[in-house]
């Protein structure tokens, strides 16, 4: 009997443990759209050309496809099929953004405030957007560690919305929101751009000292009769340490020339070259640098002016930037502009000329290296994930107008078919829903009003 | 020997005149008046279809000729073959030269302290200097309603072409009167008041306008009656929304709001009076279309007002609005991104206006509601020399625009966004030094 009762608990938890795993898998769809004009990104514009996904991945690319008998065909003819659109800097769908306590907190993880609930992610799905980077807010030198999403909506569990392929990236913050928010609102350092350099260095030296410690106690322990005590784990600390090998892509919130100069150096003084810079309003004005030291910038199509550091910005950014050979994608930081970066992409072909290929690669395949997931995504190539969207013109027109978003080879968005209210979740007790004059999008400096106060913010990116 | 010198001197002096026909490394480029021929062109006119193959002649700042075969006479020829030419962009809601770095309270000129200021004018406080200027009109938007912010009554608004070196230089015709009508929504989300607290508030500041009206309307029968009146600049300025002499502009948002906001409009009489804002006007279309009240709505690229609305709520706005019979204009309610205009009107065409109509509603229909009209708003003979030449469609991104006409001065197609490209296209020292 006991034999039988050991036998069945083995039985039991192998089942648990095999249903948790299914759980935990994401649903993953199939489809065959036929007969579009598929622009690939990478490898030029194909006519009159199918595209098959099966289990979320696509299969095959080309002319007269037949697909399995569970895939849906969509008749494609006379519309624009591109790839997922990818958001390099996003705040949507994100609790809070801000752990605004102190200029370097590099232990904590924007993962763990995901809200898959905001119906902002299903207007984004609605603009052609299929991945978005969450990231930490600009309130600290170095921030928290930012997460990559895929918008995969209808969930109730946020961790499906996690692209799990994904490298570990985190955020780093330079220029007036770190100095305004510490030096100015709490008179710590840093107060200004000297200090913010500071930080960085002593954040990366203490991280050094601590790898030390580590390693000392690590051969210490091996030895007959060691009495070495272990050194106080500091997640913090490991974090940094983390960046130093490498194991984690830097996005760094910066605006002037000279800060970006500055990062540039103090990496390449650490070693670290994973290094990609955000909203760099600048990065003009050291685009050779960048091109050569950096995994890239990701800009803002045309904001500038709305603070001191942007004053002296162009829209010409993108395009430089791109004709100097820096891997250059376009981001959004902001809830509305998530739904038509196609539109702010095309914008670089007003400013700066740039062609078709180089104006989509700024929103799919660029963005893709900057997260470290071009392996997966960015293009419509055979074994990359079904992240597609079907447009009714070529998606740089202003009047291309979406028309179904695939995540993993499974429908998101259907102009035709969709419901005008998408909400997930709709409170109960609520007898008249709010209407608001200004839909507040999560930006950079959320949550940090507490230590600003007496300055005016009214764009605060 | 010291003789010798001052005659090099004169010299040099002399010759520079003579150098100055091209563009000399560092020389500022001016705005150029003068007589122009856009010939051969595609003349997009608004008001009276399209002209292929046309030329207009452009002199002593109007449009004085559109035709085939006109006589360039002494005019500088601008060869527009397989080119457009539109008429100036007008932006029905901005606060261009208000504010130049939107985060410095200094530079901010669009928000007075007090809830009822009207007589606090946007005019004389715009910066026409402003880096964003240069910036906006390279785009073709030539003109902007600059728009005072902030209590109930916060200024008097004004129309502006963007050139000139004074704020009289750059008026071309058109005051009004913002009034922020109380509403009963929420101001974000973090406004935290309750349903009561926001309706209780909205009844109070209804109130509050109504007892200012009727002070208002007092001043105005007290003003036309001749009577000795003490200084009052507040009411002054209201006294002429009331009289009929200025528009109220009435930023109203929420569907339920511009309803009670329309009655309002009705009990009161009120002689002239425009809806701005409008977000919601969709849903209350007809009864907009029913009071005759022309409407300024915009921005097109924004977020529903309602977690439930369809995502695309704000870009098919002006579109359901038109449809239902209301006179529409668009605007994009920004400062330093005036230039955004064309693509808001572009986008509220690919969502159901059209593109004629979205046009319409960036030339003549505000040209229309502030009365401008007789010299803006269309390619017409007599009308202002005030257009653009592009290279195509200028809703659309890949058109350039080469050529801005303002009042008839010849814009230099340059802004600190273009020298910026051409100073650091190519970076010299590069990476190395």
């Amino acid at each position: 009997m006991k034999k039988m009762r050991k036998l069945t608990y083995i039985i039991c938890s192998l089942c648990l443990i095999a249903t948790q795993h299914l759980g935990a898998q994401t649903p993953k769809g199939n489809v065959l759209i036929k007969n579009a004009t598929v622009l690939t990104v990478t490898q030029g514009t194909l006519e009159n050309t199918d595209v098959w996904v099966q289990d979320g991945i696509i299969k095959k690319v080309g002319q007269d496809l037949s697909a399995s008998k569970d895939a849906e065909t969509i008749d494609a003819t006379g519309k624009f099929l591109m790839p997922g659109i990818i958001d390099a800097h996003s705040h949507l769908a994100l609790d809070v953004v801000n752990e605004a306590t102190a200029p370097i907190t590099a232990e904590v993880a924007i993962a763990d405030v995901i809200n898959p609930f905001d119906v902002g992610i299903y207007r984004a799905l609605a603009g052609g957007t299929t991945i978005a980077h969450g990231l930490h807010g600009s309130a600290n030198a170095i921030g928290g560690q930012s997460i990559t999403m895929k918008y995969r909506y209808g969930t109730r569990n946020p961790s499906d919305l996690i692209m799990k392929e994904a490298p570990r990236t985190i955020k780093f913050a330079l220029g007036e929101n770190p100095t305004r928010v510490h030096g100015q609102g709490k008179n710590i350092q840093p107060r200004t751009r000297m200090g913010v350099e500071a930080i960085i260095r002593n954040g990366f030296n203490e991280a050094l000292q601590y790898e030390k410690k580590w390693e000392a106690y690590n051969q210490a322990k091996g030895q007959k009769n060691s009495k070495a005590v272990p050194p106080a784990y500091n997640l913090r600390l490991q974090t940094l340490a983390d960046i130093l090998n490498g194991e984690i892509i830097i996005h760094c919130h910066s605006y002037r020339a000279d800060e970006i100069y500055m990062l540039i150096n103090v990496c390449r003084d650490f070693g670290v070259d994973k290094l990609v810079f955000t909203h760099v309003n600048e990065g003009f004005k050291v685009a050779p640098e960048l091109a050569k030291y950096t995994m890239g910038a990701s800009v803002f199509s045309d904001w500038w002016a709305y603070k001191f550091e942007v004053y002296y910005s162009t829209a010409y950014n993108a395009a430089i930037l791109t004709e100097n050979g820096v891997i250059t994608s376009i981001n959004s930081d902001s809830d509305e502009l998530i739904r038509h970066l196609y539109h702010e992409a095309a914008k670089t072909q007003r400013y700066g000329g740039l062609s078709d290929e180089q104006a989509l690669a700024l929103i799919t395949i660029n963005p893709a290296k900057q997260l470290g997931i071009d392996e997966y995504v960015g293009s419509i190539e055979e074994g990359k994930q079904g992240d597609l969207v079907i447009f009714d013109h070529h998606p740089l027109s202003v009047y291309a107008v979406p028309q179904m978003t695939f995540v993993d080879g499974i429908k998101q968005f259907d102009i035709n078919e969709d419901k005008d209210d998408q909400r997930l979740k709709v409170s109960p007790t609520e007898r008249v829903e709010p209407v608001y004059l200004q839909v507040e999008e999560e930006s950079c400096m959320h949550g940090v009003e507490l230590f600003t106060e007496g300055t005016v913010l009214h764009h605060s990116y | 020997m010291k003789k010798f010198n001052l005659t090099i001197y004169f010299l040099l002096l002399l010759l520079f005149p003579v150098c100055s026909y091209g563009q000399i490394e560092g020389e500022v480029l001016k705005p150029q008046n003068g007589k122009f021929l856009l010939k051969g062109g595609t003349v997009v006119t608004v008001t009276n279809g399209i002209m292929e193959n046309t030329s207009v002649l452009l002199e002593d700042g109007k449009i004085k000729a559109i035709g085939t075969g006109i006589d360039a006479g002494d005019a500088t020829v601008i060869d527009c073959t397989d080119h457009y030419v539109y008429p100036g962009m007008i932006d029905s809601g901005t606060r261009l030269g208000l504010v130049e770095v939107g985060s410095l309270a200094e530079t901010q000129d669009y928000a007075e302290i007090g809830n009822v200021t009207p007589n606090m004018q946007a005019l004389t406080a715009i910066n026409p200097n402003s880096v964003a200027i240069p910036v906006t009109r390279v785009s073709g938007v030539t003109t902007a309603l600059s728009v005072p912010s902030g209590g109930l009554f916060p200024g008097t608004a004004a129309l502006i072409n963007l050139n000139g070196y004074t704020p009289d230089q750059m008026y071309t015709g058109f005051k009004g009167i913002p009034m922020n009508f109380p509403t009963s929504a929420r101001r974000g989300r973090w406004d935290r008041r309750s349903d009561e607290e926001i309706e209780k508030d909205a009844r109070e500041a209804l109130k509050n306008i109504n007892e200012i009206w009727e002070r208002a309307t007092t001043y105005m029968k007290l003003e036309d009656a001749d009577a000795s009146l003490t200084y009052y600049p507040e009411m002054e300025q209201l006294a002429k929304a009331v009289r009929g002499d200025l528009p109220l502009l009435i930023e109203v948002n929420k569907a339920e709001d511009i309803l009670k906001a329309l009655e309002w409009i009705k009990e009161k009489e009120v002689k002239k009076a425009v809806l701005t804002g409008v977000s919601e006007g969709f849903r209350v279309a007809e009864k907009i279309a029913d009071a005759g009240i022309a409407v300024i709505t915009g921005p097109v690229l924004a977020l529903p007002s309602r977690s439930s609305d369809r995502y695309d709520a704000a870009y098919s706005n002006p579109g359901k609005m038109h449809k239902a019979g209301v006179k529409v204009a668009i605007r994009t309610s920004d400062t330093e991104n005036v230039r955004n205009l064309p693509f808001n009107a572009g986008f509220a065409a690919a969502y159901g206006m059209g593109k004629e109509e979205a046009l319409k509603a960036i030339t003549i229909v505000p040209a229309e509601i502030f009365g401008v009209d007789d010299h803006l708003g269309s390619i017409e003979e007599g009308k202002s020399a005030t257009v653009f030449v592009a290279d195509g469609d200028p809703f659309e991104t890949k058109t350039q625009i080469k050529h801005v006409f303002i009042d008839g001065y010849k814009i230099p197609m340059t802004s600190r966004h273009i020298r910026l490209y051409q100073e650091f296209l190519e970076r010299n020292p590069g990476l190395e030094k």
